[in-house]
């Protein structure tokens, strides 16, 4: 590949891995909130 | 109204179930094309803004305004809608959220069942020894339902009604259904992806043959990358990036409206809303550009691309390419290509379900299962004749009318209506309350000024679409007085059927005026048909509201 294409390649794809990385990594760490939620999958959770 | 007991299992489920509703056969057939014909690498920068300034924001408008609508019992656009903005009629832009999931899945599944049919041919070696024209000619031949491929009476029939059918038992398990389906598919989907994607960037020049002696993968990327800075300042591209942000996501269908109205108040929808959003994106712009253009450069050569790209690439040439690879790795990449396709068609599928059986369980009380199954069969009827006059351009017309202007004009009308008459103030509330990321203000100027601009401009590019997509020059024609030409395939031109009566003034052979006075009645026919559906989903919904003024619910 042609450096210019290589750079528009890494450049883009790489700002859009990062930033769905960095989305899911803050969904995955932020604390859920406090019963009764939305999600029936932690209803037993006790916070 | 009946209270629904529905909710989401967790929230990775609900990310990949709207993720999976807007990953679809476009992320991997649409964009590298649109990419391709619009300026290879030059198209990504204007792609990458039009999803900043109006992707994002109407994913905003849309999980916030599901997530209000649902605050009231509502999960289909006509309530949800009638919550936000006091009014009689604004209900009635809300059948667009329904009516366009039961026209697009009634073609979208004809599709899908293509992928299925895909799947089971390139598992039993159907496609083993064909030449290039053999595999294409094998899909002409499929959809030619006269004409078996297989010795299966039907086949694309019953591959379309098995599809159907595997969609309905899905719906008919609720929410649950759906979201399981999404923590199946999508990993799936992207395990797949990287995989093909990875022999399209390691193909290199190894696919180089006697007939095509110059293929050579990196050619194909080189081209999708380079950016030509020139094709910047050329409005079509704009308007293709424009147009690709606005149909990869899904909006203006009606189904994240839908999706997002399970949400209870206090839970977040803006990182929600963005993490779906760029899932999408890495699905389209890592994957989606790194597998059909990349692969059949590597063995066809950059010119056959370019003079061949197109959806029908992934059907009636993939699987030829395939076949280089061996046996055994012809059918293993022929089941992850087109099981890829599948999932990816699947889950948006089951997406355009659930907006119908939400207002049916809303307004009448009605179960899942018989929501699902009513689908299923409105989706049949409606299916029917785009599998029957597939090639007298029923198809064509469903997806023109339905899967096109229908979402440009409710999308449009949905962004007005919450930036201007819903208002910015309560939006931006809506928008930000229970928020796990800090949205930023100028989300609030882009939400009420610039998306509403781009897609006002889009709607009226559709309208005025001018010949051989030329903008630039059609505009130096207008203001030099020499007017604006516009192209057959502008709404205008469309509704009048321009471009066959042209067809038909110079036809001369009785044959060709035969075929094309027949495509005519077929199209008509399509028209009436869409038409029907509009009107029904619009008498449930004046129903709906007699039901509830006599119940004392109604917003008069």
């Amino acid at each position: 590949m042609n450096t210019e294409a290589l750079i528009m390649l890494i450049g883009a794809q790489g700002v859009v891995i990062s930033l769905m990385c960095y989305f899911f990594y803050r969904v995955l760490t932020t604390p859920p909130n406090p019963e009764p939620d939305s999600y029936s999958e932690n209803d037993d959770v006790v916070r | 109204m009946s209270q629904t007991n529905e909710s989401w299992g967790s929230r990775i489920g609900l990310i990949l179930a709207m993720a999976g509703n807007a990953v679809g056969l476009g992320n991997f057939l649409r964009f590298p094309v649109q990419a391709v014909q619009n300026g290879g690498g030059a198209f990504i920068i204007p792609y990458l803004v039009c999803f900043l300034l109006m992707g994002i924001p109407l994913l905003f408008i849309e999980w916030s305004s599901g997530r209000f609508g649902g605050k009231f019992g509502n999960h289909s656009t006509p309530y949800i809608l009638d919550s936000m903005v006091k009014g009689r009629v604004l209900k009635y832009i809300g059948v667009f959220g329904i009516f366009t999931n039961i026209a697009v899945v009634s073609y979208y599944a004809y599709i899908e069942s293509w992928t299925m049919s895909y799947v089971y041919h390139s598992l039993t070696g159907t496609f083993s020894g064909m030449s290039q024209s053999e595999v294409a000619g094998f899909f002409d031949s499929y959809i030619d339902i006269a004409h078996s491929t297989t010795g299966i009476p039907y086949e694309a029939v019953l591959f379309y009604i098995l599809c159907l059918t595997i969609n309905v038992y899905i719906l008919s398990k609720g929410l649950k259904g759906v979201e399981k389906v999404a923590k199946i598919g999508m990993p799936l989907l992207i395990l797949f992806g990287i995989i093909l994607a990875a022999r399209g960037y390691t193909l290199g020049t190894s696919g180089a043959s006697e007939t095509f002696p110059d293929a050579n993968a990196w050619d194909g990327l080189n081209f999708l990358w380079t950016p030509q800075y020139s094709s910047l300042l050329d409005l079509k591209v704009w308007m293709a990036a424009a147009g690709q942000i606005f149909f990869t996501l899904s909006v203006g269908m009606g189904t994240i409206h839908c999706y997002a109205a399970y949400l209870k108040s206090k839970d977040d929808v803006a990182l929600n809303a963005v993490s779906a959003g760029f899932m999408n994106e890495f699905v389209e712009v890592v994957l989606g550009s790194a597998i059909v253009i990349p692969i059949a450069a590597g063995y066809l050569g950059l010119d056959w691309v370019l003079n061949n790209a197109g959806f029908g690439m992934a059907f009636q040439t993939m699987p030829y390419l395939f076949q280089q690879w061996g046996p055994f790795l012809a059918a293993m990449a022929g089941f992850m290509w087109f099981g890829l396709l599948f999932f990816a068609g699947i889950t948006s599928s089951l997406a355009m379900g659930t907006p119908w059986m939400g207002f049916m369980r809303d307004e009448f009380g009605w179960s899942s299962n018989k929501g699902a199954w009513t689908f299923g069969a409105l989706a049949l009827i409606m299916g029917l004749p785009t599998v029957f006059f597939y090639q007298q351009g029923v198809f064509d017309e469903y997806d023109y009318w339905a899967g096109t202007v229908s979402l440009v004009v409710f999308a449009m009308m949905e962004t007005i209506l919450f930036s201007w008459i819903f208002g910015m103030k309560k939006g931006w509330k809506e928008i930000t309350d229970g928020a796990d990321i800090v949205v930023p203000r100028i989300y609030k100027f882009i939400i009420k000024f610039i998306t509403p601009v781009m897609l006002i401009v889009v709607f009226l590019g559709s309208v005025f679409a001018p010949k051989d997509n030329d903008w630039s020059g059609n505009f130096k024609s207008l203001f030099s007085g020499d007017g604006w030409a516009l192209s057959n395939a502008s709404i205008i031109k469309t509704i009048s059927q321009s471009g066959l009566k042209e067809q038909l003034a110079v036809a001369t052979d009785p044959m060709v005026i035969e075929s094309l006075n027949d495509k005519m009645f077929y199209i008509n026919m399509a028209r009436i048909m869409l038409m029907g559906l509009f009107i029904f989903i619009s008498l449930l919904v004046y129903l709906a509201f007699n039901k509830r003024r006599k119940e004392g619910r109604a917003t008069l």
